[in-house]
């Protein structure tokens, strides 16, 4: 055993524990990090978009030498069906400000450059370390943590469990139950490399511009889920994601169904000639407000993925890792400053700036939003996309038909496939789950 | 007893693409490791240290992120990291690489206690020479082991050293006198696991960072492009050959394998047949 004793022990090294981390640390705090990948990143998948307010509350200078790849002028929405898609989109020369929004950024090289910064100042980053199990007193509280390497027990006064979706370390401790399946999609992407000059011709941008496409539709075979297009500086990041429950129900493949979303007559012109650089899948919490578990106790707290924290319908995860990794540094700093023990009751002070932020107040506003889309997935995800682009085609096919004829046989559609009352009804849902 | 081990940061040759139009290595994003054959030979030290005492230093030359590759040998054991970092070794051949080494290692002789072992792995992955070890050996006037499967007994009293190499044809048992260079064979251990206190202290440990100066490197002519002989003319990638080898079956019962080879040969290429007997012939 190891006889050093640390403020706080964080697990894991994604966005979550490298805020806390990085939080803790630069306030003085003595803390360790322990990542069970080969380097901070290595296991991290993410499509990925990165807020840029949410990192400047850690680190307000980042853009200086974070490893970015392009910032987004032009967000676009498509509704597909099997062989086309109706798009919204939004594009303003306003993004291309001093200090742009969003990033897109690549998790292996973003999280290298996030953990650098933890190391300099002075967190103890230890990878290739797996957590075993949390180490309990007699009284349950958590006072460090147990790994796989010899001699490898380590004490301290507060562990921070960033350890991702799965929360394997809480539940092996009791501290929660594992997430259901209903509560987590299964994402599969890939890399596409491109030359930059052949991504900025694609999608109309240049310099740092970046794009990013987002989908629903007939792709996801009726199941709750979402496609994606990325663009990086030199590459493509392409993926689409359904719930695990779905899955398991429809005994879809998911890779074979990223092949067909890749040769889509929308999407293959997009990614032509490019070369697959990288395969991931991953687990994405998708089960909102409602499926959080837990968040802190005697000696413990827990943050981002593992908390459950995301934002599935405005796709925010990884601002929310860092701004929970961000408040329970800060919660726990303030407690070690006025030399409160971090009991259960003097840590629920980490609850209580998670309750007054954005990210509580937003995870509540759509705490009705995934059990909508979850019961209602053949009419969000099959049905409305292909009358959506049975409008669309009726409307611009001109074939002697006269309008007012088009209009009622698109009407009619809608109401063949999905009952008048039933429109209203998904509409009203609809509505009551977003205000 | 002291150890030196040379290790060189590559990247990982799993994760290398050849450019499908240029032909060259798409080097961007490739993750980097420590040369796999190092690391039979920085495990070979860490037992000899731990069996006979002393220190087990490992040095590196390249650039500033080849520091991730000495903490990650600290992580296994390593007592103590050596980087030699200078914009003077860039584009160094073996050549110019050995140099730079010999002349770090008589630094670190110098500086931490002469070594009795110098270890380097049979060759790198990158660049697959097996030059380097040879050319530290040649400049730092040591005797030479390359290709040891098996160090069988250290007699540090004696200075003596007794160890097994393979060879053509069969295992060459060598004695020697120490200090000596050695070139270790690949798959003869297997890299332990660093204990926590090992690895704590590898995430803290400063590394001892030299430039050609500090490393006492005078002659920066010998250093990196400009001590380099070697010039890479070309990069490509090999065509496949349009012929493909062919299996051709044989009884296993019949009498004579040789004659029913030939035979089935010259049945494949009659062309054959004749030129190997007008040739026998103008013999």
């Amino acid at each position: 055993m190891i006889e050093e004793k640390f403020d706080a022990i964080v697990v894991g090294a994604g966005m979550a524990g490298n805020a806390a981390a990085y939080t803790m640390a630069s306030r003085g705090l003595k803390v360790l990090q322990l990542e069970r990948g080969e380097y901070p990143g290595s296991k991290n998948v993410q499509g990925a978009i990165m807020y840029a307010s949410m990192l400047e509350k850690i680190i307000p200078n980042f853009r200086e030498d974070a490893p970015l790849e392009r910032h987004i002028i032009e967000q676009r929405f498509w509704i597909m069906d099997d062989r086309g898609h109706t798009a919204m989109q939004y594009r303003s020369d306003d993004f291309n400000e001093e200090k742009p929004n969003r990033y897109t950024i690549v998790r292996a090289q973003f999280d290298k450059w996030f953990s650098r910064k933890c190391r300099e100042v002075g967190v103890t980053v230890l990878t290739e370390t797996t957590v075993t199990d949390l180490l309990m007193d007699s009284t349950g509280k958590c006072v460090g943590v147990k790994t796989d390497r010899a001699g490898g027990v380590l004490r301290a006064d507060v562990v921070v469990l960033a350890e991702g979706v799965n929360g394997l370390l809480g539940t092996r401790a009791g501290l929660r139950e594992m997430p259901k399946a209903e509560n987590v999609a299964l994402a599969v992407k890939e890399m596409h490399f491109l030359p930059a000059e052949t991504i900025e011709s694609r999608f109309n941008l240049s310099g740092d511009e970046g794009c990013v496409i987002e989908m629903v539709g007939t792709f996801s075979k009726g199941m709750t889920g979402l496609g994606f297009v990325y663009t990086n500086r030199e590459s493509i990041s392409v993926g689409l994601g359904c719930l695990v429950s779905d899955f398991a129900e429809s005994r879809e493949s998911p890779y074979a169904m990223l092949e067909a979303f890749k040769n889509h007559p929308s999407i293959a012109p997009l990614l032509a000639g490019s070369e697959v650089k990288e395969y991931a899948a991953h687990l994405i919490p998708e089960g909102g407000f409602k499926a959080i578990p837990q968040l802190y106790g005697d000696g413990w707290v827990v943050v981002g993925d593992a908390a459950h924290f995301n934002n599935a319908i405005h796709r925010e995860g990884s601002n929310l890792a860092m701004t929970s990794g961000r408040l329970a540094g800060e919660a726990i700093h303030r407690l070690k400053a006025g030399r409160d023990a971090p009991t259960k009751e003097n840590l629920k002070l980490y609850k209580e700036l998670l309750d007054e932020s954005f990210l509580m107040k937003d995870l509540k506003k759509y705490k009705d939003m995934p059990g909508l889309f979850h019961t209602n997935s053949k009419n969000f995800f099959l049905s409305y996309p292909e009358l959506i682009s049975k409008a669309a085609q009726n409307y611009l096919r001109v074939d002697g038909t006269p309008k007012l004829e088009m209009e009622k046989k698109t009407m009619k559609n809608f109401i063949e496939k999905r009952s008048r009352l039933g429109l209203i009804s998904d509409a009203v849902k609809l509505a009551f789950a977003w205000r | 007893m002291h150890i030196v081990v040379c290790i060189k940061q590559v990247p990982d040759s799993a994760q290398i693409r050849v450019h499908p139009v240029t032909n060259t290595i798409m080097r961007q994003g490739v993750p980097t490791i420590i040369n796999p054959y190092d690391l039979f030979a920085l495990e070979e030290a860490l037992r000899l240290r731990d069996k006979h005492g002393g220190e087990v230093t490992v040095l590196t030359m390249g650039p500033p992120m080849a520091e991730d590759s000495l903490r990650k040998a600290l992580t296994f054991g390593a007592d103590r990291a050596v980087l030699l970092t200078d914009r003077f070794f860039a584009g160094s051949d073996t050549l110019a690489t050995s140099y730079a080494l010999a002349q770090a290692i008589a630094k670190i002789g110098e500086t931490f206690g002469a070594p009795d072992i110098v270890f380097t792995g049979k060759q790198t992955i990158d660049g697959d020479t097996a030059q380097v070890g040879p050319g530290i050996a040649k400049r730092r006037n040591f005797l030479q082991l390359t290709y040891v499967s098996k160090i069988s007994d250290v007699d540090l009293a004696g200075g003596k050293i007794r160890v097994e190499r393979r060879a053509e044809g069969g295992v060459q048992v060598l004695e020697t006198k120490l200090p000596v260079l050695i070139t270790m064979l690949e798959g003869v251990n297997e890299m332990r696991r660093g204990s926590m206190s090992d690895a704590l202290r590898a995430a803290r440990a400063e590394l001892v960072v030299w430039s050609a100066q500090d490393a006492g490197i005078e002659d920066i002519l010998k250093c990196g492009l400009r001590g380099s002989p070697t010039v890479v003319k070309r990069v490509f990638a090999p065509s496949p050959r349009a012929e493909k080898a062919k299996q051709v079956e044989i009884q296993p019962a019949a009498i004579d394998t040789a004659d029913a080879l030939i035979e089935t040969i010259f049945g494949q290429l009659p062309a054959l047949e004749g030129e190997l007997v007008e040739l026998h012939q103008t013999l």
